[in-house]
């Protein structure tokens, strides 16, 4: 039997930043008190108009140029009916046809030096629903329509990825630029990004694609990877075995590592979509593209190729220090504070600075040094102050709040010895006090120099640096 | 006779009479009458003698503004903030609105008394006004007859004297059909000239407010206070409101009007068919040159209109559902049965129908045979008027094909009383204003007629009918029981 | 159009309508009427015909960016059938 293949689609809804909500003036702030932002908009009071906010039709857009999109000049709302407690109107504004972005594209990088192009079909507006809370009432699900009405992006990708793994670039390369476009704030355990997959298998080299699930329920990219395994993994046991897979939507549940199937959805659904009335078509002209491109932010392609050309970076440290605004921007922040220090700053920012971040769990927005305080480090490097090994206990320091660079290394003492009078003499007492070890080396034993750096460094507490400690143990040694 | 809109008006500016009088007036002639025809849901007394009182003093101040002190009712669809909006529904049997809708808004701010709320076919779905959970609607000018629907209630509370002036909506001649049958003056404006926000949806692409009067004049009076762009409805026209009265008494010389030759075809009764001649006639008289056209697509739009609105109306209703407001059934044991049950109980027999019908159209396979082809038949109905207004500056015809038939004698047959809007509905599909007003009686009923105008033209509507009512007396004509 | 019972109870089904019993049968027949009429439809070829969704054709108007609502809960769930602590209620759903 050939080898299985996993194809994989995804459907990302990116909740839009706006101040207010799709069709009504209502909040969309997170967190509020049930039902408190909620207007007689989003509650479907009988009625009732949407209008449709501005600022939505402009994010949409900005992600539809930024993809390299098919963006029509009419788009059209339609509606999408079912019945459900938290859908006040019985159906959802959505659209269905003429979606506001058609056809486009993006470049993902799942692994070092490897690059993938993913079709994105396309991606259209709708507000959100409320939220059903099953857990407050013994008897009755509680309802709480705050969320209802909340601008969503849904972006549907083409079923053009063959692993989890690379779903999950996928993921996180529309989570990168919707932020870069400042279009959502990305945030998943807000559910401000969420994500469903479409998996099916077949065997390599057949072209119909199998029998998909739809994984719901996920909200990170950890249990992306996680569910989308899972769910390839039962599928093809579930082949193996004899059996089919059926057509289904399935919960992942991050507890128990699994997905299950929802029963409450087995109903075949017919959403009856038809053009809402209440709204027309949005007309859009091409000067209303043309401002949305010139005002775009430099993307994340750009500036990565910006930082391979410009700043000589590698690929990967470029992909890496670009896969975020927030880690790009701290990047330029430090490098215009220490011109020069292209490579040394990528190193500490993608080293020391991600692992303490990632042990924290911090985003780098809310790290305790800042790009400033880093550029002051880096640049005590490069002016000999201290040494690369110094630096390390300085970033402790500051990372543990203690202050800037300067200071740190004033308070500590840990300025660089430099005088060659001085390391001189640290030298000279280490020889001193290890004339087996002075044999040794004279009579061609290479390695005990690093034994005599090793002490003349602890001798200096490691302030003397060690490029002249180097130089100077030779001459003495030989001499 | 019963003083109309603009002679109230002059009336409390002249001092002849209080705000506070007249509303009393009213609200005892409903007490009195109401029970007769049962053309009011709500009355709303300590609020409308509130805003009387109100009014003198705004009055006093001299501080008045257009319809100051003026009594009207209002269908019961329009949400009236505090006050209970049923829609005829038993779905909405305990709704109070909590918020004002624009067209009630635009009333407060102009000054205007609410007397009460008035009887409907529910949801506005129905021609005849027996649909309703509060019971049906008696014709003042019969009482064993209909009064039309779906604003039964305003045209008879008009009619009968019980109001002024009224507020209706039209979605397929929801207006102008009971404006017709009960022998009073109704306009539904164009698509996109009164705002819907707050006028609870029936077919969202084809509703429309509008006003009840005796006269012309009075309806230009109401419908510039009901007319104008809003912010809250996307489909509000986004143009200036034109002065209604000042165009009034233009006259009709050289006006071009073009009869439909199927509107005067074999479903006309040959009673109305010759009272409508008798009133083109006035019109020639009067100067205007009336030609024959032809709309060929007349037939199309029933079907054409019943597929969008039951539709449009299937989504719309979804909203009511058991769990915001309105009806809920006793003990649900699960979701699935809050619906089906609270549903089931809140809607009648003809709303139940629409529903379905409209969900039917609408599901998985039949999208193109029947929504998208009635919206294809649309644009076509639309064109057909286009055509017909590059000859002609108005359309006039009868606004039904018969005059009002008697309580029950359609009730059990649905699509029999479809058929009662043959005239008015194209009207609807196409998004142009029409209007209906009193042209004679056939056997002790009255006869409507209709006008159409060409987009935005209400002004060229209400000149023309109201140069007719200079040398008329047909809508100043009350029933004897009610004088 | 002659729709049977069983198209009656799954339309009423997907428009969430209880329907008794002893009232499908008129159903049937009202709704079968109502579907012959709106077959009349396909007298007319329309294939090339632009849909008309709005009697205008008119374009959509878009709205600021501003928050204009406050917090009317209070005043909205007073009419509502069943409310606690500020959250609607419905029997609960099983997911």
């Amino acid at each position: 039997m050939s080898e299985w293949e996993s194809v994989i689609g995804l459907e990302i809804h990116a909740q839009l930043a706006t101040r207010s909500k799709i069709f009504s003036g209502a909040s969309t702030a997170f967190g509020a008190a049930p039902n408190t932002q909620a207007c007689a908009v989003d509650l479907g009071m009988p009625g009732v108009l949407p209008v449709l906010n501005r600022e939505v039709v402009t994010m949409a857009i900005r992600f539809g140029v930024a993809i390299d999109a098919e963006i029509d000049h009419r788009s059209v709302f339609a509606r999408k009916n079912y019945f459900y407690p938290d859908l006040p109107k019985g159906y959802q504004i959505s659209q269905y046809e003429l979606p506001i972005v058609g056809k486009g594209h993006i470049f993902i990088s799942p692994a070092e030096g490897e690059h993938r192009e993913i079709g994105i079909t396309r991606a259209h507006l709708e507000e959100d629903a409320g939220k059903s809370i099953h857990d407050q009432f013994v008897d009755q699900t509680g309802i709480d329509l705050n969320r209802a009405g909340t601008p969503l992006l849904e972006i549907v990708s083409e079923p053009d990825m063959r692993s989890a793994k690379e779903a999950v670039a996928y993921a996180r390369k529309i989570h990168s630029l919707v932020r870069y476009l400042e279009i959502c704030d990305g945030n998943m355990q807000e559910g401000s990004f969420r994500c469903d997959a479409n998996v099916s298998v077949r065997h390599k080299g057949e072209d119909k694609l199998g029998t998909r699930a739809e994984l719901k329920n996920i909200n990170s990219f950890r249990f992306l990877e996680r569910a989308i395994n899972f769910e390839i993994e039962r599928q093809i046991d579930l082949i193996e075995d004899g059996g089919k897979v059926v057509q289904e939507t399935r919960l992942y549940d991050s507890e128990r590592d699994e997905t299950r199937s929802m029963r409450s959805k087995e109903e075949a659904n017919d959403y009856r979509y038809f053009p809402d009335p209440d709204l027309l078509p949005v007309a859009i002209t091409e000067a209303d593209i043309a401002s949305i491109r010139a005002a775009l932010p430099e993307l994340p392609e750009q500036k990565k190729q910006r930082f391979i050309d410009a700043l000589g970076l590698s690929d990967y440290n470029a992909e890496l220090l670009t896969a975020s605004r927030e880690t790009a921007t701290y990047f330029e922040t430090a490098l215009a504070a220490a011109p020069g220090q292209n490579a040394q700053l990528a190193n500490w920012i993608l080293g020391d600075l991600a692992g303490a971040l990632n042990k924290a769990a911090l985003d780098i927005n809310a790290s305790t040094i800042t790009p400033e305080m880093l550029a002051q480090l880096v640049a005590r490097i490069a002016d000999n102050t201290i040494s690369g090994k110094i630096a390390k206990e300085v970033f402790e320091a500051m990372w543990q709040g203690e202050g800037e660079a300067d200071a740190i290394i004033e308070a500590r003492g840990l300025r660089q010895i430099t005088d060659s009078g001085a390391i001189e003499s640290l030298i000279d007492a280490v020889i001193a006090a290890n004339p087996e070890q002075v044999e040794q080396f004279r009579a061609g034993k290479e390695k005990v120099l690093g034994f005599f750096v090793g002490q003349v460094m602890q001798q200096s507490q490691g302030k003397a640096n060690p490029g002249q400690v180097n130089a100077i143990l030779r001459e003495k040694l030989k001499s | 006779m019963a003083p109309g809109v603009a002679e109230i008006q002059r009336g409390l500016a002249a001092g002849k009479f209080s705000s506070v009088e007249i509303t009393q007036d009213y609200l005892a002639r409903i007490a009195q009458h109401n029970p007769a025809l049962n053309c009011f849901i709500s009355v709303t007394d300590e609020i409308a003698l509130e805003q009387a009182r109100r009014a003198d003093a705004a009055l006093a101040k001299g501080q008045a503004a257009a319809l100051t002190g003026v009594p009207l009712a209002h269908k019961d669809l329009f949400c009236t903030d505090g006050v209970k909006t049923s829609c005829a529904s038993r779905i909405l049997d305990n709704f109070i609105a909590p918020y004002d809708a624009s067209v009630i808004e635009n009333f407060k701010r102009d000054g205007a008394v609410m007397l009460g709320k008035t009887n409907m076919d529910e949801f506005a779905m129905g021609s005849s006004n027996e649909n309703s959970c509060y019971g049906a609607v008696a014709n003042p000018w019969n009482t064993e007859c209909v009064p039309g629907g779906s604003s039964g209630g305003s045209a008879a509370a008009v009619a009968a004297n019980l109001a002024p002036g009224a507020t209706g909506t039209d979605t397929g001649g929801s207006i102008r059909q009971p404006a017709a049958l009960c022998g009073i003056t109704g306009i539904k404006p164009t698509y996109g000239r009164v705002s819907r926000y707050g006028m609870i949806a029936y077919g969202s692409s084809l509703d429309q407010g509008g006003p009840f009067a005796r006269s012309a004049e009075d309806c230009a009076l109401l419908l510039q206070t009901m007319s104008g762009f809003d912010r809250r409805d996307s489909t509000s026209a986004e143009r200036a409101v034109p002065d209604f009265s000042g165009a009034l008494g233009e006259g009709v010389e050289g006006l071009k009007i073009g009869l439909p030759q199927e509107y005067f075809a074999d479903g006309l009764d040959g009673k109305i068919a010759a009272v409508i001649e008798t009133a083109i006639d006035e019109l020639r008289k009067l100067g205007a040159e009336v030609r024959d056209i032809s709309l060929p697509n007349t037939d199309l739009s029933i079907p054409t209109y019943y597929v969008i609105a039951m539709a449009e109306c299937s989504s719309n209703l979804s909203r009511f559902d058991g769990v915001r407001f309105g009806h809920r059934c006793d003990n649900p044991v699960d979701l699935e049965d809050l619906y089906k049950r609270s549903r089931g109980e809140g809607f009648g027999a003809e709303v139940k129908r629409r529903i379905m019908i409209g969900t039917y159209a609408l599901s998985a396979g039949y999208y193109d045979a029947y929504y998208l082809k009635a919206q294809q038949l649309r644009r076509l109905i639309k064109e057909d008027f286009q055509k017909a207004f590059d000859s002609v500056d108005l359309i006039l015809g009868p606004t039904t094909p018969e005059t009002a038939f008697k309580i029950g004698a359609k009730s059990n047959d649905p699509v029999s009383m479809y058929l009662q809007d043959i005239y008015t509905i194209s009207l609807n599909l196409a998004g142009l204003p029409g209007m209906s007003l009193p042209v004679g009686f056939v056997d002790g009923l009255p006869v409507g007629m209709q006008l159409i105008g060409n987009y935005f033209d209400e002004t060229g509507l209400l000149n023309t009918a109201h140069s007719y009512q200079q040398v008329s007396d047909w809508h100043l004509q009350i029933p004897e029981a009610f004088r | 159009m002659t729709l049977k019972t069983e198209d009656v109870r799954n339309i009423a089904h997907l428009a969430r309508l209880h329907i008794d019993e002893a009232d499908i049968e008129q159903y049937v027949t009202d709704l079968s009427s109502i579907l012959d009429l709106v077959d009349e439809m396909n007298r007319v070829d329309s294939s090339g015909v632009t849909p008309l969704a709005n009697p205008l054709d008119a374009t959509q108007r878009l709205r600021d960016d501003e928050v204009t609502e406050t917090d009317q809960r209070d005043k909205f769930q007073r009419i509502a059938p069943d409310v606690e602590q500020g959250f609607y209620r419905v029997p609960k759903v099983i997911e």
